[in-house]
């Protein structure tokens, strides 16, 4: 049993003075990703069913291999971000929510490395 | 975890069925939500039966006839009976909402009422807003100054006056943050509508010397950003302000700071 005042746990441990940030980034992204997803749709829908060496040659153009890279690290660092607020909204044990938060940050920085580097190895290493 | 259903002290039992009045001809039923502490038995829903030709239009008038002439034990916080105080917030018809303003004629069938939501109960339609009152405190609620205090009055514009509007009115009835699905889930670190409303109400006060202070303490991923713009606080106020909108002005004056 504690004995704490009603606004010392409304005080708890202070204002993280952050938040800010995030808020405004993972919004910034989410605009951003409106011109990068129709890039990513108008570059990728026409290659489908192309032949190997057309969509080599076409990822070879600086605009569209920068804009694919663009697009999924500006994507997956959204997705981190979003994540993050749905666990802190949902996951109250402050393990369970630590481990959690640590994994989707892994998830989504590998997942979205992985993007990167396949298309700079189609840019560069055909 | 978030629980999705009610612990088990919580599950709602079939309650008791009051007497209909006698000769009426114009009878209502009211089906309300009844605990008592002092039985350690489940909540249960109890009708009662009012001959509504004998009572008033408002859903309070009905309570308070039903405490006066069927059942003095019913229990529930009433005073201004006009919207002021904010006393007789309770969950009418599944909205939070003023029982003296709202009226009976706005509700189809039977009237449900029930304490209003994710709040630890009292008694009956009372809920504990200890730790409500405690977060509007926290927000300082009062002018924050450092220059002398002026020999008359800190004087504020007629235009600078007009941003409070909106702001001002609200009564602290506590029916918007309880209806925040982020309230409900992290009601303990997240401060809720009601009082960041009072926040950007000094926030935006001219005369207020402590804005930045009040944005700093402001500034956390719980206590502000757990917002998520759900609308349902402005949705159901009972007097029509917009706390969402209160907290979207603050959160772009934390963006406003640093760029």
């Amino acid at each position: 049993m504690t004995f704490r005042t009603d606004r010392a746990k409304v005080l708890g441990l202070g204002s993280a003075k952050s938040g800010a940030d995030h808020w405004f980034g993972e919004r910034l992204k989410s605009v951003a990703l409106i011109p990068l997803t129709i890039i990513f749709v108008s570059i990728v829908a026409p290659l489908i069913g192309k032949d190997h060496t057309t969509v080599i040659s076409s990822f070879q153009n600086p605009f569209v291999s920068i804009s694919l890279i663009l697009f999924f690290l500006v994507s997956f660092k959204h997705l981190e971000e979003g994540l993050q607020v749905v666990i802190e909204d949902y996951v109250h044990s402050k393990g369970s929510l630590l481990l959690l938060i640590i994994f989707n940050k892994l998830f989504c920085w590998t997942f979205g490395l992985a993007a990167v580097f396949a298309i700079l190895k189609i840019t560069f290493a055909g | 975890m978030v629980e999705l259903t009610l612990p088990k002290n919580s599950r709602m039992t079939v309650g008791k069925t009051w007497p209909k009045p006698e000769g009426a001809t114009n009878i209502r039923a009211f089906k309300i939500y009844r605990w008592n502490p002092d039985t350690g038995e489940n909540p249960s829903l109890d009708t009662y039966f009012l001959d509504m030709d004998k009572c008033g239009p408002m859903v309070l008038d009905a309570l308070v006839k039903i405490k006066s002439e069927v059942d003095p034990t019913l229990t529930f916080r009433r005073s201004c009976r006009e919207g002021i105080c904010g006393s007789c917030a309770m969950n009418v018809d599944g909205i939070n909402t003023l029982a003296c303003i709202y009226g009976l004629d706005e509700i189809k069938g039977d009237v449900k009422i029930y304490p209003l939501p994710h709040m630890e109960v009292i008694k009956d339609l009372i809920p504990d807003l200890t730790h409500f009152y405690a977060q509007h405190a926290s927000i300082m609620p009062w002018l924050e100054t450092k220059t002398n205090k002026p020999a008359t009055e800190w004087r504020q514009s007629i235009e600078d006056r007009k941003k409070l509007d909106g702001l001002y009115e609200c009564v602290m009835c506590a029916c918007c943050s309880t209806s925040c699905p982020s309230y409900w889930w992290n009601g303990d670190r997240y401060l809720g509508p009601a009082a960041l409303l009072h926040a950007y109400r000094w926030i935006i006060d001219s005369r207020d010397e402590a804005t930045g202070e009040r944005l700093d303490e402001l500034q956390d991923p719980f206590k502000l950003y757990r917002c998520h713009t759900i609308m349902n606080c402005a949705k159901t106020c009972p007097k029509g302000l917009n706390p969402a909108k209160a907290i979207a002005e603050i959160k772009k004056k934390m963006v406003e700071r640093t760029i």
